[in-house]
């Protein structure tokens, strides 16, 4: 396929580029994945450097949130290599567990632990995972709840919280583990309108600070200023991937046109 | 009223038939022709029935008198519960030790309610249990101390009811989590023995539980080796009741959404952490009602030991209606049953009521 040819050559050439820079955080070569015969990711190839900003887009059923999900392997891939960090993904808990810790997600359901309170929610992880003292995991965790502009909220219950405030909280959840790389799976679709903003303030916040973000999702105002890279997916591969500028003035490919002909 | 207020909607105050007891008794009691008649004929069976239940319980009864008092009256002779209070409640345990099965229920109970707190849920909690096991078991035991030795055969009444419930309900609870979580186990072997078990156990009565490990089981030990029978009719009754448990737990595990496992996960958290700290706590939240539903019928379906000849509360309280100067006042001693099994039975609820509402974090 032309286009995917094409995808590598984009990415040698980066990596290639910037090779004395940084080595890639994420790689995955000749990534397959099938949910019993139905092939749903179809030889995907992609680099991610650090401190890049990608925002993923494409039709629903095109496979993008499965191909974040294949990162912290809450899904599993049956082809190819995913190698997060150095570590590269196979059956092993242990290197599973070790990607987890240095990858965070972001949920589009919050998926924040109900029965905890707020700052229990943040504490969860640094002192189970990365066994640190409860009293400076809380310190951290009110570090970053201030951060998300949620400090005055620490000892409710998830449940008393608006959804924008709870996702700003499961951001904080994440940022409290330290990760390496950021996943957003679709973060402000579950919001009311009124929401959006204040969870994209956040998620442009982490940008500026130079955090590694991989962003599914259908703001495209977010794609056009905040992304180094827009990729566009369908049916399982990777269609086209560009510099925003690029990818929304000038897509190279029928399927993007058309995607965007649709949404913009 | 202030200025704010006023500026604001009036609020109009709800029609008189929807507030207070005119509104409380129009809508629960006579909202339409049927409810008012339903009402009515409530009222005269109440009138019909209750003055001679009251009259032959509280006014014609006897509370306190000799057997002999009580063939003269038409009322209750409540005076075969005093008469033989010690036998029902302790049964044969000698006579001058009551002190010791009375002092371990004491400690049983006092532990128990010392447990309700949730900010006491710590290990050293199970330490406790597990130090006053062993306490409980000394002083009915003895041996030691200059306590004679009583034989388990001699535990009876209200104290073997009461070991039997409680620390059949307290070991077999973690081992129904665990069956529940080895039944969805990703692990064929150990998924495979979980449900084997689960639904072997399911498949019999209580009863037999009991006969194969009073009968049975004996004749699988090599000769001399002997275990004692209310140590094996506890493990039956655990054995049972973890299975009923394990059902109820998988239940709860089945009702928790994906995104917490995901979000458990995502955070890089162990199997066992993933489900102590984050499934668990709200899985066996949800299943509190049916978990009590089972605990209450391991507490009541303890009295099922009488069939191999364990001497419950409920047996202790048959013997004594064997006793010709008490035979005849069965309802007077089966009321008094049945109150003394509500008592913990309505404890247990109520507790788990106030659990559950105590958990409810607003979502």
């Amino acid at each position: 396929m032309s286009a995917t040819s094409e995808i590598v050559m984009i990415d040698s050439q980066t990596s290639v580029s910037s090779e004395d820079a940084a080595k890639p955080i994420i790689e995955i070569r000749e990534m397959h994945k099938w949910y019993g015969d139905f092939h749903v990711l179809s030889n995907i190839n992609l680099q991610v450097l650090p401190k890049e900003k990608i925002v993923i887009c494409g039709p629903s059923g095109s496979g993008k949130s499965t191909l974040i999900r294949c990162i912290n392997r809450l899904e599993e891939h049956q082809r190819g290599q995913i190698i997060v960090n150095g570590t590269e993904l196979c059956n092993d808990i242990k290197n599973i567990e070790k990607v987890r810790a240095e990858v965070g997600m972001v949920f589009q359901h919050f998926n924040l632990f109900p029965h905890l309170t707020i700052v229990e929610n943040l504490t969860l992880g640094p002192i189970w995972v990365r066994k640190t003292p409860k009293k400076e995991a809380e310190e951290a965790a009110m570090m970053y709840l201030e951060k998300v502009q949620i400090a005055e909220q620490a000892k409710k219950f998830p449940g008393q919280l608006s959804g924008g405030q709870q996702q700003r909280v499961a951001i904080a959840r994440s940022l409290c583990m330290n990760p390496q790389v950021m996943l957003f799976d679709e973060p402000t679709s579950a919001l009311d309108p009124e929401m959006i903003k204040e969870v994209l303030d956040v998620m442009i916040g982490l940008a500026e600070e130079g955090m590694t973000m991989l962003v599914v999702t259908h703001e495209m105002g977010f794609a056009k200023s905040v992304a180094d890279r827009v990729m566009f997916m369908d049916d399982g591969e990777i269609v086209e991937q560009n510099s925003p500028d690029v990818f929304f003035d000038n897509p190279q490919h029928e399927r993007t046109k058309l995607f965007l002909s649709q949404i913009l | 009223m202030t200025e704010a207020t006023t500026a604001k909607r009036a609020q109009l105050k709800p029609p008189i038939s929807n507030v207070g007891v005119v509104g409380w008794l129009y809508t629960n009691l006579f909202s339409t022709w049927y409810n008012s008649l339903l009402t009515i004929i409530m009222l005269l069976m109440l009138a019909w029935s209750v003055p001679p239940l009251f009259q032959w319980a509280f006014v014609d009864s006897l509370w306190n008198s000799s057997a002999a008092a009580c063939r003269d009256i038409d009322g209750a002779c409540w005076s075969v519960i005093p008469n033989n209070f010690r036998f029902i409640i302790l049964g044969f345990f000698p006579e001058g030790q009551e002190w010791r099965p009375i002092l371990a229920m004491v400690l049983l109970l006092g532990l128990v309610i010392y447990s309700k707190e949730r900010s006491r849920w710590k290990k050293s909690l199970a330490w406790l249990w597990l130090i006053n096991l062993i306490v409980m078991g000394t002083l009915m035991y003895g041996g030691v101390l200059g306590m004679p030795v009583v034989e388990t055969a001699q535990w009876s009444g209200l104290p073997l009811t009461l070991i039997l419930s409680f620390f059949g309900m307290i070991v077999a609870y973690p081992l129904g989590i665990l069956l529940a979580l080895g039944r969805r186990s990703k692990l064929p072997a150990i998924k495979t023995l979980c449900v084997v078990y689960i639904e072997m156990i399911r498949g019999v009565p209580l009863i037999s539980l009991l006969f194969m490990s009073s009968i049975m089981f004996p004749l699988f030990l090599p000769e001399g080796v002997t275990i004692d029978k209310v140590l094996r009719a506890l493990v039956a009754i655990i054995l049972f009741a973890a299975a009923y448990i394990a059902e109820v737990v998988r239940g709860g595990l089945q009702a928790m959404p994906r995104g917490q496992y995901e979000a458990a996960d995502s955070l890089g958290l162990n199997y066992s952490n993933t489900m102590r700290l984050v499934i668990l706590p709200q899985a066996l939240k949800i299943v509190i009602p049916p978990s009590v539903g089972v605990l209450l019928s391991v507490f009541k379906d303890t009295s099922l030991v009488v069939i191999i000849a364990l001497y419950d509360v409920l047996k202790t309280t048959m013997v004594t209606l064997s006793n010709p100067e008490w035979a005849g006042y069965s309802k007077e001693s089966y009321i008094f049953l049945a109150l003394l099994y509500f008592c913990f039975c309505y404890a247990m609820s109520s507790y788990s009521r106030r659990l559950e509402k105590e958990l409810h974090t607003g979502h």
